[in-house]
């Protein structure tokens, strides 16, 4: 097979293989039910308090405010939904942004359909929320504030501090999708006021099909999945246990590793940006250019279109992704690059590459040149570029 | 996700580019929903296209239709191009995914439009030919969440 140059970590990582070390024995050996009263049960239930442990600890929280889930989507699903049912006696209304994953948005407007009522927030230019908004969008029913740690597409990282700061000061509760930003960048739930997160493990070289909801001690949600007593009766099922234990290996490994790895791949980022800016004209990074995850670049190919972009990288054995129409499923590009103000024809042409602790500077280089050659081949038979070039020349 | 003719068509396009003084030219679909094609044609006094170049700013499939179509109609009366529909397109790529159907659809118009210009330039009439949209439409099914 020919090299390949994987630049999608912000979709899915390589499952670390210390990870797939610790997990192993959980299917082979200790194969037993955390639930059952004899001894060999007992090895898998000390197992999940270890990874619980890591990962409280990692967020500033106490191990049983950590309830394992199926996943970030699933997560998201739970705090919002459980949220709006056990607050509505206070009120309906809950604010959202406008930039959030679609786990929270098609959350949002399921929850429209059933009587609530959401604000979606703007966000700037650069992808930031804006406070002055969500502190007029405050009412007296509002339950619930969900706003991303940083996000998936763009990178840019919302000001979590100050919303929580807000929610608190109003009483409302305090959501945050940190998927992405999870061992990317530091977090403490208590500085930061957030009453309930959402993450997922295979977003940070941890297994598929696990993640968690941080639930601030206090807060009154309930079971969303209901059945037998896990997780503290709030979320019923046999527990992944290989699942669990590679995640807090997974967390284990990346807040051991953070500083290093995010300065690596900020260098390699902001390398990677400025190469592209310099020798490819008409192209402009989306998002804040300092104030993002370290590992995400976002660019957008005036005149070329996302798609066949990712299909010429992907011959090259380059795998990136993007915000055109064709990649959503739908005809519309993403609903991020429209939020920050691009218009639909430059949003097709945006290109998302999310590096990882294995990237090195010479995949950049590769993909650099990659880019530069492609982008001049896709311009070339573009009836946009033409007329532009027409039109000023 | 494409058959093996669309990424054919995709990685090795025919018939990329313009055509000065072209005979007709044609132009559909909009930025906005991401897919742009261009058709130029070189058509002679007996009414055959001589020659046919294409641009487009689009998907994979929409670089693939516009590819296959400008073969389809190359070396063909008038006629005969106005029998290359959307479907013979499909068909002759051996399919396309459902969501990338309207790309066929494009090829077509804008084969059509590039003969309107060409019977508008000429002032002659072109039996079976209307007036092609710009757009196509951006009508999408609403899906329940």
């Amino acid at each position: 097979m020919k090299k390949m140059i994987y630049l999608d970590n912000a979709a899915t990582t390589r499952t670390a293989p210390e990870v797939v070390e610790a997990m192993l024995p959980y299917f082979t050996e200790y194969y037993g039910n955390a639930s059952t009263v004899y001894e060999f049960g007992a090895k898998s239930k000390e197992a999940i308090s270890k990874a619980r442990e890591t990962i409280a600890n990692s967020l500033g929280a106490k191990e049983n405010e950590i309830y394992f889930t199926a996943g970030g989507s699933e997560a998201d699903n739970w705090a919002l939904k459980a949220a709006a049912e056990a607050y509505k006696g206070k009120g309906k209304h809950i604010i959202t942004s406008k930039i959030e994953h679609h786990a929270i948005l098609h959350t949002c407007q399921w929850l429209e359909k059933n009587g609530f009522e959401v604000t979606y927030l703007d966000v700037d230019e650069f992808g930031v929320v804006k406070l002055e908004e969500l502190k007029k969008a405050i009412r007296p029913d509002t339950i619930l504030i969900s706003i991303m740690f940083a996000n998936n597409e763009i990178g840019t990282i919302e000001p979590v501090k100050e919303i929580g700061a807000i929610a608190k000061e109003h009483g409302v509760l305090f959501h945050t999708d940190a998927v992405q930003a999870f061992c990317q960048v530091p977090i403490n739930v208590d500085e930061l006021n957030i009453d309930m997160l959402s993450a997922s493990g295979h977003k940070l070289n941890g297994p598929k099909g696990i993640g968690f909801l941080y639930i601030r001690k206090g807060v009154k949600i309930r079971s969303f999945l209901h059945g037998g007593a896990q997780e503290r009766k709030r979320r019923a099922g046999t527990e992944n246990v290989p699942g669990i234990v590679g995640f807090g290996k997974a967390v284990e490994l990346a807040i051991a590793s953070m500083e290093d790895r995010s300065e690596k791949e900020q260098k390699l980022r902001n390398y990677l940006m400025e190469r592209v800016l310099k020798e490819i004209p008409f192209t402009r990074i989306n998002g804040d250019r300092t104030n993002r995850l370290p590992n995400n670049v976002n660019i957008c190919f005036q005149f070329v279109e996302g798609e066949s972009l990712l299909i010429m990288l992907d011959m090259k054995g380059i795998c990136g992704s993007s915000g055109s129409a064709c990649t959503s499923g739908s005809l519309d590009p993403s609903h991020v690059l429209l939020a920050i103000g691009l218009p639909h024809e430059i949003a097709h042409g945006s290109l998302r590459l999310t590096l990882g602790a294995d990237t090195t500077k010479e995949d950049i280089d590769d993909t650099v040149d990659a880019i530069k050659e492609i982008v001049t081949q896709l311009r070339e038979m573009s009836p946009l570029y033409e007329d532009y070039m027409k039109k000023n020349h | 996700m494409y058959s093996e003719k669309v990424m054919d068509h995709f990685k090795n396009p025919r018939n990329v580019g313009e055509i000065e003084n072209a005979s007709g030219v044609g132009t559909v679909g909009n930025a906005k929903c991401g897919d742009i094609m261009r058709i130029f044609l070189d058509i002679d006094e007996d009414g055959i296209i001589k020659d046919v170049k294409f641009k487009t700013f689009g998907c994979g499939a929409a670089v693939a239709t516009s590819s296959m179509a400008t073969e389809l109609v190359k070396g063909k009366t008038i006629q005969e191009a106005l029998q290359v529909t959307n479907k013979a397109v499909m068909e002759a790529l051996d399919g396309l995914p459902p969501v990338k159907v309207h790309c066929s659809l494009l090829a077509e118009e804008a084969i059509h439009a590039a003969l309107w210009d060409y019977a508008e330039k000429n002032g002659i009439k072109i039996e079976g030919l209307e007036k092609p949209k710009n757009d196509i439409s951006e009508e999408e099914e609403e899906e329940d969440y």
